[in-house]
């Protein structure tokens, strides 16, 4: 029972990466109804801009220019580094997305996997092939309750995913441009001729999805502090399988898909070899699209798709 | 005022196909007698093995002497040969025209055929960047079968090419190979040639039946579905094979015979092009654009748009198991890590580049991605920024690809060009 306590909170830990990054590509896919293939890149982005911030944050404060705690330190690198890789976002839809607004969506997705790979490659170029560490801000603390190990950072990355899948929810919930991205998924034609600029909203979109892909980014950093460039490939498509199976645009579906995708990762080792893993995980997903195509919250869709 | 190119257009306006044939012809048997002398007169150190593009990357200082060289022996004597020859090689041209359109065609594979020899006779990358340029042809071929006819987005292509590379791996090594796997061989290895077109069959097969384990559920309902659920198909291909020790597990399975020589694999790849033209300009092709532009009103107009779509899949995880059987058999070493996200990508940028909905566009892509990917080898990690750059270029300003919606004819393409 404990062994099986300690995993839930690894799967835990796990599965909110997953959501993280399954609510960017749940967002974009629910109100522009495209693939945004690069999502996984800019995951990798943001851990790589997190690191640049929290190094840069450390330095300062070892040289005695700011005085700051490290966990303060922590708190402002995310924040920041969500700040920054929103533009990341933004760059990429407007480049990428917007002048294929009206052409197959099929091509944006082109577009966007190749957006990831010049992402990749550009990281490549120009920090080199090492890996690099991320700084450890806080000290490691475990705590025993009843035989099941958790540690602060465990706690904390969960914390944090949570609260900002909430402050997500109540943004889409309850303001006005959480409205309007509703709206837009639930029709982009009529939508923006009731006067829903939908250029803000679909930068809006990108930018929020990048934000909680960097928070992601970064999280994966302060647990396993080796970054590299082609990070965001797997954890991505994983991500984007998760999203799909919370259905279209739902925010709970997609937390949910992601905790569940964590959960059978952490779990299928315990009973079967480990190198069985995806092979479960994918055969569990394609059971339960079999049963529900539209994924756990989705509806059919409402406007007619596209090629 | 008439431009130079409008000029050089016109005068070769009257060149059928054929007389371009031989002008290549001529210039591929120059290079291959006289090449070397002539690279060595020119001052390169050998053949340049892709057109000069690889050493005008790697050498600067060698670009005047690369360009010499490309224009001595392929623009000259093709550009001389065929505007010469034009009259006579038009009379040949209609003579057979009117013989039959299968002598024509044969004619123009052979020559077609003997081209590719010469060329890629002078080195051994050339060979191999040859076959594995056609089998991307056939890749394409058949992906584009079904995003662009069928208008779906299928990820699973690197799941069919995984299953068909083994399954006619696994074939040709059990019957013909002393392999440490499977034991000594069943058949002499003088039966292999007469075999293998069994095995990719057997490969074709095995990805098709893999085919009908995604088609049956996703076909369902419209939508982004067979997305994901091909996608989950490929990872559970890739992680399945990972885990059959019988076939190597994760080391790969290698030592399969040397099958896919040449020859082959130009025989498989013409008669890709020809089954797939034929099936997407049949009733079922026609079939398959209308479910695409509308299937409710395809399914009024009495199509049977399940079948259909069932059945394009199908043909088409049929032909990429056959690309992966050939893969297979060039490489001569297939590991499950190959058939992963990076193939994917490979071949949906290929099938974009080129043109939805086209046979040419397929052609195109297919062989331009893959010279490119090798042109651009000297650039290293750079190369995989200019391509994508690229492709999203194409993507912004011809959104479904180069050549797209274009359909292939070949009586058009093989008739002689009479001026007067």
């Amino acid at each position: 029972m404990v062994f099986f306590f300690q995993n839930l909170v690894n799967a835990l830990q796990w599965g909110s990466f997953y959501a993280l990054i399954a609510l960017g590509y749940s967002m974009v896919y629910g109100i522009l109804m495209l693939f945004n293939f690069a999502h996984g890149d800019i995951f990798m982005v943001g851990a790589y801009i997190g690191f640049g911030v929290a190094t840069g944050l450390a330095t300062l404060a070892s040289m005695g220019a700011i005085a700051l705690p490290n966990w303060l330190i922590l708190v402002l690198t995310i924040i920041i580094s969500m700040f920054l890789t929103s533009f990341v976002g933004m760059i990429v839809e407007r480049l990428g997305y917007r002048p294929l607004r009206e052409a197959p969506r099929a091509s944006a997705a082109i577009t966007g996997l190749m957006i990831g790979i010049i992402l990749e490659t550009g990281n490549l170029a120009l920090l080199g092939a090492r890996r690099v560490r991320f700084p450890s801000l806080i000290e490691s603390v475990t705590y025993d309750l009843g035989g099941v190990f958790v540690t602060n950072k465990k706690i904390m990355i969960v914390g944090v995913s949570l609260t900002l899948m909430l402050a997500l929810h109540q943004f889409v919930r309850r303001t006005k441009y959480g409205m309007a991205m509703r709206a837009m998924a639930f029709d982009t034609v009529v939508v923006p001729l009731m006067g829903v600029p939908i250029n803000t909203i679909a930068a809006m979109t990108f930018a929020i999805g990048s934000a909680l892909a960097a928070a992601a980014g970064i999280l994966f950093g302060v647990a396993y502090p080796v970054l590299d460039p082609y990070m965001g490939i797997v954890f991505g498509w994983k991500a984007f399988v998760a999203a799909i199976l919370g259905g279209r645009g739902s925010i709970l579906g997609a937390t949910l898909a992601g905790f569940l995708l964590g959960f059978i990762e952490i779990f299928v080792p315990m009973v079967f070899p480990s190198t069985l893993r995806d092979f479960i995980a994918y055969s569990i997903i394609l059971i339960i699209l079999t049963f529900r195509p539209h994924g756990f919250f989705g509806e059919p869709y409402s406007a007619k798709l596209r090629l | 005022m008439k431009t130079l190119s409008t000029k050089i257009r016109e005068s070769y306006s009257h060149v059928p196909l054929l007389g371009w044939l031989f002008g290549a012809l001529v210039a591929v048997i120059l290079e291959h007698f006289l090449g070397d002398m002539l690279a060595d007169t020119i001052g390169l150190p050998k053949i340049p093995v892709l057109f000069g593009f690889v050493i005008i990357l790697k050498k600067p200082l060698l670009i005047p002497s690369a360009a010499a060289y490309v224009s001595l022996t392929y623009v000259l004597p093709i550009g001389v040969i065929a505007r010469m020859s034009g009259s006579l090689v038009n009379k040949i041209s209609s003579k057979l025209f009117n013989l039959s359109i299968v002598i024509t065609v044969l004619v123009h594979l052979a020559l077609l055929y003997a081209i590719l020899h010469l060329w890629s006779d002078i080195s051994a990358y050339r060979v191999l960047m040859l076959k594995l340029t056609l089998i991307a042809i056939i890749l394409t071929l058949s992906l584009n079968v079904v995003n662009g006819y069928m208008g779906e987005f299928s990820c699973s292509h690197p799941g069919f090419m995984a299953l068909g590379a083994y399954a006619a791996s696994t074939f040709t090594v059990v019957l013909f190979v002393n392999d440490k796997l499977f034991g000594p061989a069943i058949l002499p290895a003088a039966l292999g040639p007469f075999m293998f077109p069994i095995a990719l069959i057997i490969g074709g097969v095995t990805a098709a039946l893999g085919a009908l384990a995604i088609a049956v559920p996703s076909f369902r309902t419209r939508g982004d579905y067979l997305a994901i659920i091909s996608l989950a198909f490929m990872f559970i291909i890739k992680s399945l094979i990972e885990n059959l020790e019988v076939v190597g597990g994760p080391r790969g399975l290698s030592s399969q015979p040397d099958l896919a020589n040449l020859p082959t694999v130009f025989l498989w790849t013409v008669g890709c092009i020809w089954i797939v033209n034929n099936f997407v300009t049949s009733t079922i092709g026609k079939a398959l654009n209308a479910v695409r532009d509308d299937e409710m009103a395809a399914n009024c107009m009495t199509v049977n748009t399940k079948r259909t779509k069932i059945l394009a899949f199908l043909f088409a995880a049929f032909w990429a198991g056959v690309a992966g059987g050939l893969f297979a058999h060039v490489l001569r070493y297939v590991n499950p890590g190959t058939f992963s996200l990076q193939k994917l990508a490979e071949v949906l940028a290929m099938v974009y580049f080129g043109g939805l909905n086209s046979v040419y566009g397929s052609i195109v892509g297919a062989v331009s991605l893959s010279l490119l990917g090798e042109a651009l080898r000297p650039l290293e990690i750079l190369k995989w920024i200019f391509i994508p750059l690229l492709l999203i270029l194409v993507m912004i300003y011809r959104p479904t690809g180069l050549i797209a919606f274009k359909e292939l004819n070949v009586r058009n393409l093989v008739k002689p060009k009479q001026t007067e």
